[in-house]
């Protein structure tokens, strides 16, 4: 495939060919077929925001309320990991931009070459999220019965401040709301790496280079949706306050 | 173009059509993995069935339990459980998906001239998320109960209570997902699927009605749905979110609830309010008065209805001056409900109107909104609500928009879609009666239950004051009248199948794309993609080219 392939991309499924076996029998042609899956998609994410909306809702009542125990729960984050996992989630993102790409333009190995780049970032972003929540398990920080209000009390950092006990209580709200947005952000991409797996096998028996890249096209909104929440919740969970 | 599909009024030489999507293919399997909207429309159908006559036992339960002032029929915590069933079943698995996912699925893609929804495979998807989500809500009822109330108000669900609150949450969860996919695929049908000249201000009222729906049911169903992952969290994981000894906030679970919940109520009665635009205009033979005022007044309804959400906690310790505010932001709602039903008015005066059995069922819709809404903004007010809420007052209320209004409307649009959906016609005398006798039932069933609150009749109990028992004799007596007239159409329905007459294509006479075809459609709906020339609700053009038919055939 050289460049000229990709200039005459859109139009080499002419009609004089009859339909190209994408094309579902309920659509009229490709054009009214992809339009429809893109919007849908834009639509579903609407609906995801939504979704992530009633935690980030409950998130904005609570550190308005209990901000010294969001700071101090906050500055307990490590801030290497989370800015490591921004770098690369938003490599990954244009890891599947690419991938985008290669099949606007045809070429299978470079689709499945980014499509496992991907994926392979995804593992990474998730190992990395791990180590961070083990960290929080060997701290005791992780709500429920074995939660310790011990550090905020008496930082064992000298500059640190230290809560009234009663206010570092509320540690324990931002540990919640903490482990529930990065875990659903979490569950968001395990969803999306088992379907790269899928697009990847599809892509390796050339479903995508042949003019169908309504579904690699989709599933990078979908991804890059999934990237933007990371977006806001690296800065509202792990950057409150860190110049003091 | 069309002049191959003939419409003849006469029944007596309608036949039923060799080919159709009922008769496409044969077996379970080709119900269960069909793609086909109008077979997932069945299959809808068949299972809201199913679950309303579940949830219609348990409300004769309650009804029973109240004939009497003491408990004595059952426990009161058992009593807590039958009427949260009831609550449960009755909303998310009947009446959230009943006219959208049966009439909508089955009309939305005729109506625009479309051979499916965008996405078929989402559509079965719906179904199957729908049946799963059930029998999570049946298992958690068979396996010992909610006795929450269908609105988990939390820390009751979250702290107090040990029963299947998990279970029923993560039922509602999933059957959530089937809304918002039922939603979507809408969406994306009106603005992606629409045959030539089909503008948005052809599209039949029907089809307006279910966009704004579905506005609400992609915005408001997520946030239902984190609302319940929370309560689950909070029971499994005690994560504090709720719960005021670790900092949390139980009004916000108020908050988030009632943002999906109330606008919910606009996604069943929104569906019926469609479906009583197309029979009015049928059986009156005339165009929608104010057809631009009733499309735009579903859009304002499902816009206001994001509003408005924070009168049902007015007396739960909010800002008295927010509540000021959606205090009248509520009363707003009133007026595009009050739009329709006077534009409907209209469009029936000087029309040549015949009664019909859906017109029946409508014109109980027009009575039992009319009063249903106008209570509504009784309650809306911040001083009656206070003396209102949690009476009985609110109970006649919603009973009266949501049984008097969406079951009404969706009994309408049953009996008005049949000869579509089945090809036979139901039997027109028993049907009349049945609309009649719900009318009446009704009427005896929830009426008493205004005075009863007004009177001060908490809702939610078992037993109450002996002072109370005439009036709930009444209601009780309705609902056996009301259950009656539930379940003649569940007789005669299914026996029209076999032995109903032929119907014809047209058997109204009305003006829709839908009509225009065979009954029942073929898996396809048109053989040709229609162009649409004309407007909605055009009666000339109907009677022009029925003549030219006539003419053509004869």
């Amino acid at each position: 495939m050289d460049s000229q392939a990709y200039a005459s991309a859109t139009d080499t499924l002419p009609a004089e060919h009859g339909h190209p076996p994408f094309l579902r029998h309920h659509f009229e042609s490709v054009s009214q077929q992809r339009e429809a899956a893109n919007f849908g998609m834009w639509v579903f994410l609407l609906t995801e925001v939504m979704f992530f909306g009633g935690m980030f809702c409950a998130y904005l009542i609570f550190r308005n309320w209990y901000h010294p125990a969001f700071v101090a729960g906050s500055n307990t984050l490590d801030i290497t990991l989370g800015t490591t996992n921004t770098a690369v989630l938003i490599a990954s993102s244009f890891t599947m931009a690419m991938s985008v790409y290669a099949a606007e333009i045809r070429r299978r190995g470079m689709l499945m070459f980014f499509l496992a780049c991907t994926i392979v970032l995804g593992f990474v972003f998730l190992g990395i999220k791990g180590v961070e929540y083990h960290q929080k398990f060997v701290d005791h920080h992780v709500p429920g019965p074995s939660f310790s209000i011990e550090e905020f009390v008496h930082p064992s950092n000298p500059k640190a401040l230290a809560l009234t006990p009663d206010m570092a209580e509320k540690t324990q709200l931002y540990f919640s709301l903490y482990f529930l947005m990065t875990g659903m952000h979490a569950l968001h991409m395990i969803i999306g790496i088992s379907l790269l797996f899928f697009l990847l096998w599809r892509a390796y028996q050339g479903a995508y280079t042949e003019g169908h890249v309504m579904p690699i096209e989709n599933f990078g909104l979908y991804w890059h949706f999934v990237d933007i929440i990371w977006i806001f919740l690296f800065p509202l969970l792990y950057l409150i306050s860190r110049y003091r | 173009m069309s002049s191959t599909i003939i419409s003849l009024p006469d029944q007596t030489t309608a036949r039923l059509p060799r080919k159709s999507y009922l008769n496409q293919e044969y077996g379970l399997k080709s119900w269960l993995l069909t793609g086909d909207h109008k077979r997932i429309a069945i299959l809808y159908l068949i299972s809201i069935t199913f679950f309303f006559i579940i949830g219609g036992i348990l409300a004769g339960l309650i009804r029973m339990e109240l004939l009497t002032p003491a408990a004595d029929l059952m426990a009161t915590d058992t009593y807590n459980k039958v009427f949260s069933m009831h609550g449960i079943i009755m909303i998310f698995l009947f009446l959230v998906p009943s006219v959208p996912a049966t009439i909508g699925n089955f009309l939305i893609p005729l109506m625009v001239g479309a051979r499916d929804l965008a996405f078929p495979k989402i559509n079965l998807l719906s179904w199957y998320l729908y049946v799963i989500g059930g029998i999570f809500i049946l298992a958690a009822m068979v396996l010992g109960g909610v006795d929450t109330g269908w609105t988990f108000t939390t820390p009751l669900s979250t702290h107090y209570l040990n029963t299947h609150v998990v279970t029923a949450a993560m039922g509602i969860f999933i059957a959530g997902f089937a809304s918002i996919f039922t939603g979507l695929n809408f969406i994306v049908t009106v603005h992606r699927m629409r045959c030539p000249g089909m503008t948005w201000f052809r599209l039949p009222l029907f089809v307006w009605g279910h966009y704004a729906t579905s506005i609400i049911m992609i915005l408001g169903t997520p946030v239902l749905a984190i609302t319940l992952v929370l309560v689950a969290m909070e029971r499994l994981f005690d994560i504090g979110v709720f719960d005021p000894t670790k900092g949390g906030d139980p009004l916000l679970f108020q908050h988030l609830f009632w943002f999906y919940s109330h606008p919910a109520v606009y996604i069943m009665i929104l569906p019926g309010m469609a479906v009583i635009s197309e029979v009015i205009s049928t059986f009156s033979r005339k165009r929608v008065f104010g057809y631009t005022a009733v499309a735009f007044s579903s859009v304002a309804i499902a816009v206001f209805g994001f509003l408005v959400w924070e009168h049902h906690m007015f007396i739960m310790g909010v800002s008295q001056y927010s509540a000021l505010v959606f205090s009248l932001l509520t009363m707003l709602v009133a007026v595009p409900s009050a739009i329709k039903i006077f534009n409907w008015a209209m469009t029936m005066y000087q029309g040549s109107i015949t009664f019909e059995t859906p017109m029946l069922y409508a014109f109980g819709f027009f009575g039992l909104f009319t009063i249903g809404g106008l209570t509504g903004v009784f309650l809306a007010t911040m001083g009656m609500d206070i003396h209102l809420t949690e009476t009985y007052f609110v109970v006649a209320h919603f009973h009266f928009v949501m049984v008097g209004g969406m079951l009404m409307a969706y009994l309408a649009g049953i009996h008005f879609w049949w000869p579509k959906m089945t090809g036979r016609m139901y039997p027109e005398a028993i049907s009349k009666l049945a609309a009649v006798v719900t009318f009446i039932g009704f009427i005896v069933t929830f009426f008493p239950q205004f005075l009863l609150g007004y009177l001060g009749m908490p809702r939610r109990y078992a037993a109450y004051p002996a002072d109370f028992q005439v009036l709930n004799v009444f209601s009780t007596a309705g609902a056996s009248i009301l259950g009656i007239g539930y379940l003649l159409p569940l007789f005669y329905l299914p026996w029209s199948l076999i032995y109903g007459k032929i119907a014809g294509d047209n058997p109204w006479q009305a003006t829709g794309l839908e009509w225009q075809i065979q009954s029942p459609p073929l898996t396809e709906n048109f053989v040709e993609i229609p162009i649409m020339d004309h407007e909605a609700y055009d009666y000339e053009w109907l009677a022009n080219k029925t003549q030219h038919e006539v003419q053509t055939v004869g």
